[in-house]
Protein backbone atom coordinates (compact mmCIF):
# COMPACT_ATOMS: atom_id res chain seq x y z
CA UNK A 1 0.00 0.00 0.00
CA UNK A 2 1.16 3.27 -0.99
CA UNK A 3 1.24 6.17 1.55
CA UNK A 4 0.72 10.08 1.52
CA UNK A 5 3.92 12.00 2.31
CA UNK A 6 3.98 14.48 5.69
CA UNK A 7 1.23 13.41 7.69
CA UNK A 8 -0.29 10.89 4.99
CA UNK A 9 -3.49 12.31 5.82
CA UNK A 10 -4.89 12.90 2.34
CA UNK A 11 -7.05 16.28 2.62
CA UNK A 12 -10.40 15.50 1.96
CA UNK A 13 -10.21 13.53 5.27
CA UNK A 14 -8.33 15.45 7.59
CA UNK A 15 -10.23 18.75 7.15
CA UNK A 16 -13.79 16.35 8.46
CA UNK A 17 -11.30 14.55 10.70
CA UNK A 18 -10.13 18.21 11.94
CA UNK A 19 -13.49 19.25 12.37
CA UNK A 20 -15.01 16.40 14.63
CA UNK A 21 -12.12 16.44 16.64
CA UNK A 22 -13.56 20.03 17.37
CA UNK A 23 -16.50 18.92 17.84
CA UNK A 24 -15.82 16.67 20.47
CA UNK A 25 -13.29 18.26 21.78
CA UNK A 26 -14.63 22.18 22.31
CA UNK A 27 -17.00 21.22 25.12
CA UNK A 28 -14.30 19.70 27.75
CA UNK A 29 -12.61 23.26 26.63
CA UNK A 30 -15.37 24.59 27.90
CA UNK A 31 -15.53 22.68 30.95
CA UNK A 32 -12.15 23.56 31.76
CA UNK A 33 -12.33 26.94 30.63
CA UNK A 34 -15.38 28.12 32.68
CA UNK A 35 -14.09 25.95 36.05
CA UNK A 36 -13.77 27.32 39.29
CA UNK A 37 -9.67 27.19 39.51
CA UNK A 38 -9.87 29.25 42.55
CA UNK A 39 -11.80 27.47 44.63
CA UNK A 40 -11.09 23.89 43.20
CA UNK A 41 -8.98 22.76 46.41
CA UNK A 42 -11.87 22.82 48.64
CA UNK A 43 -14.64 21.58 46.34
CA UNK A 44 -12.41 18.42 46.18
CA UNK A 45 -11.38 18.22 49.01
CA UNK A 46 -15.33 17.59 50.27
CA UNK A 47 -15.75 14.13 51.60
CA UNK A 48 -18.77 13.23 48.94
CA UNK A 49 -16.31 14.16 45.99
CA UNK A 50 -13.65 11.02 46.99
CA UNK A 51 -17.01 8.91 48.08
CA UNK A 52 -18.31 9.17 44.31
CA UNK A 53 -15.64 8.66 42.78
CA UNK A 54 -14.46 5.38 44.24
CA UNK A 55 -17.94 4.42 43.95
CA UNK A 56 -17.84 5.15 40.78
CA UNK A 57 -14.30 3.48 39.85
CA UNK A 58 -15.61 0.35 41.58
CA UNK A 59 -19.00 -0.22 40.43
CA UNK A 60 -17.70 0.53 36.97
CA UNK A 61 -15.22 -1.96 37.28
CA UNK A 62 -17.22 -4.60 38.76
CA UNK A 63 -19.93 -3.89 36.19
CA UNK A 64 -17.51 -4.38 33.60
CA UNK A 65 -16.00 -7.94 35.28
CA UNK A 66 -19.69 -9.10 34.59
CA UNK A 67 -20.10 -8.02 30.85
CA UNK A 68 -16.55 -10.12 30.37
CA UNK A 69 -17.82 -13.31 32.13
CA UNK A 70 -21.64 -12.88 30.20
CA UNK A 71 -20.92 -11.04 27.06
CA UNK A 72 -17.86 -13.21 25.74
CA UNK A 73 -19.56 -16.19 25.55
CA UNK A 74 -22.74 -14.64 24.78
CA UNK A 75 -20.40 -12.84 21.50
CA UNK A 76 -19.41 -15.99 20.81
CA UNK A 77 -22.54 -17.40 20.72
CA UNK A 78 -23.59 -14.44 18.34
CA UNK A 79 -20.70 -15.10 15.81
CA UNK A 80 -20.38 -18.87 15.77
CA UNK A 81 -23.23 -20.75 17.09
CA UNK A 82 -25.83 -22.37 14.27
CA UNK A 83 -28.49 -21.82 16.18
CA UNK A 84 -31.87 -20.50 14.93
CA UNK A 85 -32.67 -17.03 15.35
CA UNK A 86 -29.61 -15.91 15.66
CA UNK A 87 -30.10 -11.99 14.41
CA UNK A 88 -33.19 -12.10 16.67
CA UNK A 89 -30.90 -12.79 19.17
CA UNK A 90 -28.42 -10.50 18.64
CA UNK A 91 -31.21 -7.41 18.32
CA UNK A 92 -32.41 -8.45 21.62
CA UNK A 93 -29.61 -8.61 23.23
CA UNK A 94 -28.52 -5.10 21.88
CA UNK A 95 -31.82 -3.39 22.90
CA UNK A 96 -30.38 -1.56 26.09
CA UNK A 97 -27.98 0.29 23.54
CA UNK A 98 -31.22 2.51 22.12
CA UNK A 99 -33.18 1.74 25.24
CA UNK A 100 -33.61 5.54 26.88
CA UNK A 101 -31.50 4.11 30.47
CA UNK A 102 -34.15 5.41 32.39
CA UNK A 103 -36.83 3.21 30.68
CA UNK A 104 -33.99 0.36 31.31
CA UNK A 105 -34.10 1.28 34.78
CA UNK A 106 -37.49 1.25 35.38
CA UNK A 107 -37.52 -2.58 33.55
CA UNK A 108 -35.17 -3.43 35.75
CA UNK A 109 -37.37 -2.77 38.56
CA UNK A 110 -40.18 -4.60 36.92
CA UNK A 111 -37.77 -7.72 37.07
CA UNK A 112 -35.43 -7.23 39.97
CA UNK A 113 -37.56 -4.66 42.55
CA UNK A 114 -39.48 -4.88 45.10
CA UNK A 115 -42.35 -5.72 43.62
CA UNK A 116 -40.65 -7.82 39.97
CA UNK A 117 -41.39 -10.42 38.53
CA UNK A 118 -38.12 -12.00 40.82
CA UNK A 119 -37.60 -9.57 43.16
CA UNK A 120 -40.88 -10.13 44.82
CA UNK A 121 -40.12 -13.79 45.91
CA UNK A 122 -36.58 -12.60 46.79
CA UNK A 123 -37.74 -10.05 49.08
CA UNK A 124 -40.67 -12.56 50.48
CA UNK A 125 -38.99 -15.43 51.03
CA UNK A 126 -35.33 -14.04 51.77
CA UNK A 127 -36.00 -10.17 52.64
CA UNK A 128 -33.66 -9.28 50.13
CA UNK A 129 -34.15 -6.19 48.51
CA UNK A 130 -31.99 -5.14 45.60
CA UNK A 131 -32.61 -1.13 44.33
CA UNK A 132 -30.79 1.20 46.74
CA UNK A 133 -27.89 -0.95 47.17
CA UNK A 134 -24.58 -0.92 45.45
CA UNK A 135 -25.54 -4.30 43.79
CA UNK A 136 -28.36 -2.34 42.13
CA UNK A 137 -25.48 -0.12 40.79
CA UNK A 138 -23.77 -2.55 39.33
CA UNK A 139 -26.79 -4.10 37.93
CA UNK A 140 -28.14 -0.81 36.41
CA UNK A 141 -24.33 -0.05 34.45
CA UNK A 142 -23.92 -3.82 33.49
CA UNK A 143 -27.24 -3.72 31.86
CA UNK A 144 -26.76 -0.71 30.03
CA UNK A 145 -22.86 -0.93 29.21
CA UNK A 146 -23.04 -4.64 28.16
CA UNK A 147 -24.23 -4.73 24.70
CA UNK A 148 -21.12 -2.50 24.14
CA UNK A 149 -18.86 -5.22 25.02
CA UNK A 150 -21.05 -7.52 23.64
CA UNK A 151 -20.96 -5.54 20.03
CA UNK A 152 -17.29 -5.17 20.13
CA UNK A 153 -16.32 -8.57 20.67
CA UNK A 154 -18.91 -10.36 17.88
CA UNK A 155 -17.11 -8.30 15.57
CA UNK A 156 -13.87 -9.02 16.60
CA UNK A 157 -15.02 -12.54 16.33
CA UNK A 158 -15.94 -12.16 12.84
CA UNK A 159 -13.09 -10.82 11.74
CA UNK A 160 -10.94 -13.19 12.97
CA UNK A 161 -9.26 -16.06 10.76
CA UNK A 162 -11.59 -19.44 11.19
CA UNK A 163 -9.41 -21.51 9.34
CA UNK A 164 -7.28 -20.98 12.76
CA UNK A 165 -9.32 -22.84 14.89
CA UNK A 166 -10.45 -25.42 11.87
CA UNK A 167 -6.58 -26.31 12.05
CA UNK A 168 -6.74 -26.47 16.00
CA UNK A 169 -9.73 -28.57 15.12
CA UNK A 170 -8.45 -30.90 12.60
CA UNK A 171 -5.45 -31.35 15.22
CA UNK A 172 -7.50 -32.67 17.72
CA UNK A 173 -8.36 -29.94 19.77
CA UNK A 174 -12.26 -29.79 20.93
CA UNK A 175 -14.33 -26.58 20.74
CA UNK A 176 -13.66 -25.07 24.10
CA UNK A 177 -9.94 -26.16 24.30
CA UNK A 178 -10.41 -24.39 20.60
CA UNK A 179 -11.93 -21.83 22.33
CA UNK A 180 -9.35 -21.02 25.04
CA UNK A 181 -6.40 -21.59 23.25
CA UNK A 182 -7.05 -20.30 20.14
CA UNK A 183 -10.15 -18.04 19.82
CA UNK A 184 -9.48 -16.20 22.50
CA UNK A 185 -6.04 -14.81 21.97
CA UNK A 186 -7.17 -14.09 18.60
CA UNK A 187 -9.89 -11.86 19.16
CA UNK A 188 -8.07 -10.45 22.84
CA UNK A 189 -7.87 -7.13 21.52
CA UNK A 190 -11.61 -6.90 20.70
CA UNK A 191 -11.95 -8.36 24.05
CA UNK A 192 -9.68 -5.71 25.13
CA UNK A 193 -11.35 -2.80 23.41
CA UNK A 194 -15.12 -3.82 24.19
CA UNK A 195 -14.14 -3.88 28.13
CA UNK A 196 -12.54 -0.51 27.47
CA UNK A 197 -15.65 0.90 26.43
CA UNK A 198 -18.07 -0.53 28.23
CA UNK A 199 -16.16 0.52 31.48
CA UNK A 200 -16.28 4.09 30.03
CA UNK A 201 -19.65 3.87 29.33
CA UNK A 202 -20.65 2.50 33.01
CA UNK A 203 -18.40 5.08 34.68
CA UNK A 204 -20.63 7.41 32.81
CA UNK A 205 -23.69 6.10 33.35
CA UNK A 206 -26.90 8.01 35.00
CA UNK A 207 -30.28 7.26 33.84
CA UNK A 208 -30.89 3.89 34.82
CA UNK A 209 -28.63 3.96 38.15
CA UNK A 210 -30.23 6.96 39.29
CA UNK A 211 -33.71 5.23 38.33
CA UNK A 212 -33.17 1.65 39.65
CA UNK A 213 -30.38 2.45 42.60
CA UNK A 214 -31.89 5.69 43.64
CA UNK A 215 -29.17 8.59 45.07
CA UNK A 216 -27.80 8.01 48.19
CA UNK A 217 -24.21 9.36 49.53
CA UNK A 218 -21.39 6.45 49.69
CA UNK A 219 -23.93 3.79 48.74
CA UNK A 220 -25.10 4.64 45.53
CA UNK A 221 -24.32 7.96 44.36
CA UNK A 222 -22.28 7.79 41.53
CA UNK A 223 -19.97 10.76 40.15
CA UNK A 224 -22.48 11.37 37.54
CA UNK A 225 -25.34 11.50 40.32
CA UNK A 226 -23.14 14.19 42.46
CA UNK A 227 -22.89 16.54 39.18
CA UNK A 228 -26.27 15.92 37.97
CA UNK A 229 -27.41 17.26 41.78
CA UNK A 230 -24.43 19.76 42.31
CA UNK A 231 -26.04 21.62 38.98
CA UNK A 232 -29.20 21.73 40.34
CA UNK A 233 -27.70 24.95 42.55
CA UNK A 234 -23.96 24.78 42.32
CA UNK A 235 -23.31 25.10 38.81
CA UNK A 236 -19.40 25.54 39.53
CA UNK A 237 -19.44 22.29 41.88
CA UNK A 238 -20.99 20.56 38.64
CA UNK A 239 -17.99 21.37 36.79
CA UNK A 240 -15.76 20.89 39.18
CA UNK A 241 -16.88 17.32 39.75
CA UNK A 242 -17.11 16.78 36.09
CA UNK A 243 -13.33 16.86 35.44
CA UNK A 244 -12.44 15.35 38.01
CA UNK A 245 -14.56 12.23 36.57
CA UNK A 246 -13.09 13.29 32.88
CA UNK A 247 -9.44 13.50 34.51
CA UNK A 248 -10.17 9.71 35.81
CA UNK A 249 -11.47 8.41 32.97
CA UNK A 250 -9.19 9.90 30.87
CA UNK A 251 -5.67 8.65 32.34
CA UNK A 252 -7.27 5.44 32.81
CA UNK A 253 -8.11 4.90 29.19
CA UNK A 254 -4.52 6.03 28.19
CA UNK A 255 -2.64 3.79 30.40
CA UNK A 256 -4.91 1.25 29.21
CA UNK A 257 -4.67 1.82 25.80
CA UNK A 258 -0.46 2.55 26.35
CA UNK A 259 -0.16 -0.97 28.30
CA UNK A 260 -2.42 -3.16 26.99
CA UNK A 261 -4.21 -2.17 24.14
CA UNK A 262 -1.72 -0.55 21.99
CA UNK A 263 0.51 -3.32 21.86
CA UNK A 264 -1.64 -6.25 21.52
CA UNK A 265 -3.25 -4.23 18.23
CA UNK A 266 -0.19 -3.83 16.77
CA UNK A 267 0.98 -7.42 17.50
CA UNK B 1 -52.34 9.80 32.17
CA UNK B 2 -51.30 13.59 33.43
CA UNK B 3 -48.91 13.88 35.97
CA UNK B 4 -47.93 16.55 37.82
CA UNK B 5 -45.34 17.34 40.09
CA UNK B 6 -41.57 18.13 38.92
CA UNK B 7 -39.88 20.49 41.21
CA UNK B 8 -37.45 21.27 38.91
CA UNK B 9 -36.97 24.65 37.04
CA UNK B 10 -37.54 23.80 33.14
CA UNK B 11 -35.99 25.59 30.76
CA UNK B 12 -37.73 28.35 29.32
CA UNK B 13 -40.37 28.12 26.72
CA UNK B 14 -41.69 29.81 23.96
CA UNK B 15 -44.16 32.30 24.63
CA UNK B 16 -47.75 31.33 24.53
CA UNK B 17 -46.74 28.06 24.30
CA UNK B 18 -48.79 25.40 24.76
CA UNK B 19 -50.15 23.50 27.85
CA UNK B 20 -47.04 21.15 29.17
CA UNK B 21 -48.30 18.51 31.51
CA UNK B 22 -45.58 16.67 33.03
CA UNK B 23 -43.25 19.30 34.32
CA UNK B 24 -43.98 21.52 37.77
CA UNK B 25 -42.03 23.01 40.12
CA UNK B 26 -42.66 23.59 43.91
CA UNK B 27 -39.17 25.98 44.98
CA UNK B 28 -40.32 25.67 48.00
CA UNK B 29 -37.37 26.94 50.19
CA UNK B 30 -36.61 27.26 53.86
CA UNK B 31 -38.37 30.32 55.54
CA UNK B 32 -38.66 31.67 58.54
CA UNK B 33 -41.52 32.63 60.63
CA UNK B 34 -41.15 36.59 59.70
CA UNK B 35 -41.72 35.68 56.10
CA UNK B 36 -44.85 33.82 56.86
CA UNK B 37 -45.88 36.81 58.78
CA UNK B 38 -45.68 38.51 55.53
CA UNK B 39 -47.37 36.23 53.72
CA UNK B 40 -50.24 36.86 55.61
CA UNK B 41 -50.28 40.53 54.72
CA UNK B 42 -49.68 40.23 51.54
CA UNK B 43 -52.69 37.83 51.24
CA UNK B 44 -55.09 40.36 52.81
CA UNK B 45 -54.02 43.04 50.73
CA UNK B 46 -53.91 41.27 47.40
CA UNK B 47 -53.88 43.06 43.91
CA UNK B 48 -57.09 40.73 43.34
CA UNK B 49 -59.12 42.85 45.31
CA UNK B 50 -58.12 45.53 43.38
CA UNK B 51 -56.67 48.61 44.67
CA UNK B 52 -58.66 48.95 47.38
CA UNK B 53 -58.22 46.37 49.14
CA UNK B 54 -61.70 44.73 49.11
CA UNK B 55 -61.76 40.83 50.39
CA UNK B 56 -60.60 39.28 47.03
CA UNK B 57 -62.95 36.54 47.61
CA UNK B 58 -65.72 39.33 47.63
CA UNK B 59 -65.71 38.55 43.61
CA UNK B 60 -66.53 35.36 43.71
CA UNK B 61 -69.26 34.23 41.23
CA UNK B 62 -68.16 36.96 38.60
CA UNK B 63 -65.46 35.35 37.41
CA UNK B 64 -65.64 36.61 33.69
CA UNK B 65 -64.47 40.38 35.22
CA UNK B 66 -66.02 43.21 36.52
CA UNK B 67 -69.48 43.21 34.82
CA UNK B 68 -68.39 45.40 31.96
CA UNK B 69 -68.24 44.72 28.20
CA UNK B 70 -66.73 41.22 27.44
CA UNK B 71 -63.02 41.39 27.31
CA UNK B 72 -61.35 41.27 23.62
CA UNK B 73 -57.98 40.82 22.68
CA UNK B 74 -54.97 38.63 24.15
CA UNK B 75 -54.07 37.89 27.52
CA UNK B 76 -50.47 36.38 28.26
CA UNK B 77 -50.75 34.66 31.82
CA UNK B 78 -46.94 33.64 32.87
CA UNK B 79 -47.41 31.10 35.43
CA UNK B 80 -45.64 28.06 37.11
CA UNK B 81 -45.47 24.69 35.17
CA UNK B 82 -47.61 22.97 38.84
CA UNK B 83 -50.35 25.50 37.87
CA UNK B 84 -50.39 24.15 34.35
CA UNK B 85 -53.94 22.01 34.34
CA UNK B 86 -55.63 24.13 36.47
CA UNK B 87 -54.51 27.85 34.84
CA UNK B 88 -55.42 26.17 31.29
CA UNK B 89 -59.27 24.84 32.80
CA UNK B 90 -59.58 28.78 34.05
CA UNK B 91 -57.89 29.91 30.87
CA UNK B 92 -60.48 27.97 28.99
CA UNK B 93 -63.48 29.10 30.90
CA UNK B 94 -62.39 33.02 30.35
CA UNK B 95 -62.56 31.98 26.75
CA UNK B 96 -65.20 30.21 26.65
CA UNK B 97 -66.99 33.69 28.93
CA UNK B 98 -65.47 35.97 26.56
CA UNK B 99 -65.75 34.65 22.59
CA UNK B 100 -63.38 37.83 21.72
CA UNK B 101 -60.49 36.86 24.13
CA UNK B 102 -57.67 34.92 23.53
CA UNK B 103 -56.04 33.57 26.05
CA UNK B 104 -52.33 32.70 25.66
CA UNK B 105 -50.03 30.64 29.27
CA UNK B 106 -46.14 30.32 29.38
CA UNK B 107 -45.92 27.62 31.48
CA UNK B 108 -42.36 27.36 32.97
CA UNK B 109 -40.17 26.80 36.28
CA UNK B 110 -40.98 30.21 38.23
CA UNK B 111 -37.61 30.76 38.13
CA UNK B 112 -36.92 30.84 34.45
CA UNK B 113 -40.14 33.27 34.66
CA UNK B 114 -39.11 35.92 36.30
CA UNK B 115 -35.88 35.91 34.37
CA UNK B 116 -38.16 35.89 30.90
CA UNK B 117 -40.05 39.33 32.78
CA UNK B 118 -37.20 40.96 34.30
CA UNK B 119 -35.33 40.53 30.65
CA UNK B 120 -38.45 42.81 29.44
CA UNK B 121 -40.87 39.56 28.04
CA UNK B 122 -44.48 41.16 27.51
CA UNK B 123 -47.04 39.74 29.92
CA UNK B 124 -50.32 40.70 31.95
CA UNK B 125 -50.23 38.31 34.61
CA UNK B 126 -47.82 36.26 36.78
CA UNK B 127 -47.97 33.75 38.89
CA UNK B 128 -45.41 32.14 40.69
CA UNK B 129 -44.79 29.04 42.61
CA UNK B 130 -42.77 30.68 45.63
CA UNK B 131 -42.28 34.42 46.87
CA UNK B 132 -38.83 34.00 45.82
CA UNK B 133 -39.21 35.04 42.23
CA UNK B 134 -42.33 36.92 42.64
CA UNK B 135 -39.71 39.08 44.78
CA UNK B 136 -37.77 39.03 41.67
CA UNK B 137 -40.38 40.19 39.43
CA UNK B 138 -41.33 43.20 42.19
CA UNK B 139 -38.14 44.30 42.69
CA UNK B 140 -37.47 44.73 39.59
CA UNK B 141 -40.97 47.06 40.08
CA UNK B 142 -42.77 45.09 37.06
CA UNK B 143 -46.23 44.54 39.35
CA UNK B 144 -49.35 46.85 39.06
CA UNK B 145 -50.15 46.36 42.40
CA UNK B 146 -48.85 44.35 45.76
CA UNK B 147 -49.07 40.45 44.67
CA UNK B 148 -51.47 38.59 46.71
CA UNK B 149 -50.62 34.46 47.97
CA UNK B 150 -54.18 32.79 46.11
CA UNK B 151 -53.19 29.22 46.70
CA UNK B 152 -50.74 26.81 49.25
CA UNK B 153 -48.92 23.62 48.41
CA UNK B 154 -47.62 21.63 51.18
CA UNK B 155 -45.73 19.03 52.16
CA UNK B 156 -47.63 15.41 51.86
CA UNK B 157 -46.26 11.73 52.59
CA UNK B 158 -46.58 9.55 49.62
CA UNK B 159 -47.52 5.65 50.38
CA UNK B 160 -48.31 2.96 47.73
CA UNK B 161 -52.04 1.70 47.26
CA UNK B 162 -52.82 -0.20 50.81
CA UNK B 163 -50.06 1.12 52.38
CA UNK B 164 -47.72 -1.70 52.93
CA UNK B 165 -45.14 -0.17 55.58
CA UNK B 166 -47.58 0.96 57.82
CA UNK B 167 -46.74 4.30 57.31
CA UNK B 168 -48.73 7.05 59.89
CA UNK B 169 -46.73 10.02 59.95
CA UNK B 170 -43.88 11.87 59.96
CA UNK B 171 -42.10 9.84 62.42
CA UNK B 172 -41.76 6.93 60.34
CA UNK B 173 -38.94 8.46 58.12
CA UNK B 174 -36.28 7.77 61.31
CA UNK B 175 -37.65 3.69 60.94
CA UNK B 176 -34.06 2.44 59.38
CA UNK B 177 -36.54 -0.74 58.58
CA UNK B 178 -38.95 1.39 56.14
CA UNK B 179 -37.41 2.02 52.64
CA UNK B 180 -37.94 5.85 52.16
CA UNK B 181 -37.37 8.42 49.59
CA UNK B 182 -36.60 12.41 49.98
CA UNK B 183 -35.84 14.79 47.35
CA UNK B 184 -32.14 15.63 47.38
CA UNK B 185 -31.03 18.69 49.57
CA UNK B 186 -29.86 20.10 46.39
CA UNK B 187 -33.44 20.31 44.85
CA UNK B 188 -36.81 22.31 46.46
CA UNK B 189 -38.78 19.79 47.59
CA UNK B 190 -35.35 18.11 49.33
CA UNK B 191 -34.98 22.09 51.24
CA UNK B 192 -38.48 21.92 52.51
CA UNK B 193 -38.10 18.20 53.70
CA UNK B 194 -34.85 18.71 55.33
CA UNK B 195 -36.56 21.45 57.11
CA UNK B 196 -39.48 19.79 57.56
CA UNK B 197 -37.39 17.40 59.52
CA UNK B 198 -35.08 19.65 61.24
CA UNK B 199 -38.33 21.73 63.04
CA UNK B 200 -39.50 18.23 63.49
CA UNK B 201 -36.36 17.24 65.57
CA UNK B 202 -36.40 14.04 63.01
CA UNK B 203 -33.42 12.35 61.73
CA UNK B 204 -34.45 11.15 58.91
CA UNK B 205 -33.12 8.00 57.10
CA UNK B 206 -33.96 7.76 53.79
CA UNK B 207 -32.74 4.75 51.17
CA UNK B 208 -32.57 7.45 48.56
CA UNK B 209 -32.31 11.22 47.88
CA UNK B 210 -34.19 11.54 44.59
CA UNK B 211 -33.00 14.23 41.75
CA UNK B 212 -36.87 15.56 41.49
CA UNK B 213 -40.03 15.09 43.80
CA UNK B 214 -41.80 13.24 40.13
CA UNK B 215 -38.98 10.64 40.69
CA UNK B 216 -39.96 10.48 44.06
CA UNK B 217 -43.38 10.22 43.45
CA UNK B 218 -42.67 7.23 40.49
CA UNK B 219 -40.85 5.06 43.12
CA UNK B 220 -43.90 4.76 45.22
CA UNK B 221 -46.32 4.18 42.07
CA UNK B 222 -44.31 1.20 41.23
CA UNK B 223 -44.49 -0.03 45.61
CA UNK B 224 -40.63 0.28 45.51
CA UNK B 225 -40.41 2.64 49.22
CA UNK B 226 -43.09 2.52 51.55
CA UNK B 227 -43.05 6.26 51.29
CA UNK B 228 -41.88 9.33 50.12
CA UNK B 229 -42.04 12.72 51.09
CA UNK B 230 -43.82 15.02 48.40
CA UNK B 231 -46.32 17.71 47.57
CA UNK B 232 -50.24 17.15 48.23
CA UNK B 233 -50.50 18.26 44.31
CA UNK B 234 -48.13 15.55 43.58
CA UNK B 235 -50.31 13.21 45.74
CA UNK B 236 -53.67 14.48 43.63
CA UNK B 237 -52.25 14.21 40.31
CA UNK B 238 -51.08 10.26 40.80
CA UNK B 239 -54.20 9.09 40.92
CA UNK B 240 -55.06 5.67 42.62
CA UNK B 241 -51.79 4.18 42.80
CA UNK B 242 -51.00 6.68 45.63
CA UNK B 243 -51.94 7.77 49.17
CA UNK B 244 -51.37 10.87 50.65
CA UNK B 245 -50.73 11.11 54.35
CA UNK B 246 -51.48 14.95 55.95
CA UNK B 247 -48.92 15.70 58.54
CA UNK B 248 -49.17 18.34 60.88
CA UNK B 249 -45.76 19.01 60.60
CA UNK B 250 -45.86 20.05 57.01
CA UNK B 251 -47.64 23.53 58.21
CA UNK B 252 -44.24 24.75 59.04
CA UNK B 253 -43.24 24.43 55.78
CA UNK B 254 -45.91 25.33 53.83
CA UNK B 255 -45.05 26.74 49.58
CA UNK B 256 -47.29 30.38 48.74
CA UNK B 257 -48.38 31.01 45.40
CA UNK B 258 -48.38 34.54 44.51
CA UNK B 259 -49.56 36.08 41.71
CA UNK B 260 -50.34 39.82 40.54
CA UNK B 261 -51.17 41.91 37.21
CA UNK B 262 -48.27 43.06 35.92
CA UNK B 263 -47.20 47.03 35.51
CA UNK B 264 -46.75 46.61 31.48
CA UNK B 265 -49.49 44.89 31.29
CA UNK B 266 -50.57 45.20 27.45
CA UNK B 267 -54.37 44.05 28.10
CA UNK B 268 -55.10 44.96 31.99
CA UNK B 269 -58.40 44.30 31.80
CA UNK B 270 -58.56 41.00 30.89
CA UNK B 271 -55.40 40.31 33.48
CA UNK B 272 -57.09 41.72 36.35
CA UNK B 273 -60.19 39.72 35.56
CA UNK B 274 -58.35 36.36 35.13
CA UNK B 275 -56.81 37.33 39.09
CA UNK B 276 -60.42 37.74 39.88
CA UNK B 277 -61.55 34.14 38.49
CA UNK B 278 -58.33 32.55 40.60
CA UNK B 279 -59.46 34.40 43.53
CA UNK B 280 -62.87 33.36 42.74
CA UNK B 281 -64.55 30.46 44.46
CA UNK B 282 -64.94 28.78 41.33
CA UNK B 283 -60.89 29.34 41.16
CA UNK B 284 -60.43 27.91 44.57
CA UNK B 285 -62.43 24.59 44.04
CA UNK B 286 -60.75 24.36 40.68
CA UNK B 287 -56.82 24.97 42.77
CA UNK B 288 -58.32 22.31 45.72
CA UNK B 289 -59.53 19.80 43.14
CA UNK B 290 -55.92 19.56 41.95
CA UNK B 291 -54.70 19.24 45.55
CA UNK B 292 -53.69 22.86 46.46
CA UNK B 293 -55.38 24.25 49.21
CA UNK B 294 -57.08 28.38 50.16
CA UNK B 295 -54.67 30.43 51.99
CA UNK B 296 -54.15 29.91 55.35
CA UNK B 297 -53.54 33.08 56.24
Amino acid sequence: MRRARGSGVPLPLLVPAALGVLFLVLPLLGLVVRAPWSTIGPQLAEAEVGQALRLSLVSATLATAVSLLLGVPLAWVLARARIRGRSVLRALVTVPLVLPPVVGGVALFLVIGRTGILGRPLYEHLGVTVPFTTTAVVIAETFVAMPFLVISVEGALRAADARFEDAAATLGADRWTTFRRVTLPLVAPGIAAGAVLCWARALGEFGATITFAGNFPGTTQTMPLAVYLALQNDPDAAIVLSLVLLAVSLATLLLLRDRWLGRTVTA
Amino acid sequence: MRRRGGDRDIMPSARSAPRRPGTTEDPLRTRSLAALAAVAALTLAGCGGGTDGAAPAATGTAPTGSGGPALTGTLTVFAAASLTDVFGDLGDRLEADNPDLDVQFNFAGSSALATQLTQGAPADVFASANREQMTVVTDAGLQAAEPSVFTENVLEIAVPAGNPGEVTGLADFADPDLTLAVCAADVPCGAAATAVFADAGITAQPDTEEEDVKAALTKVQLGEVDAALVYATDVQAAGADVEGIPFPEAEQEINPYPVCVLSGAPNPAAAQAFVDLVRSSAGQQALTKAGFRAPTS
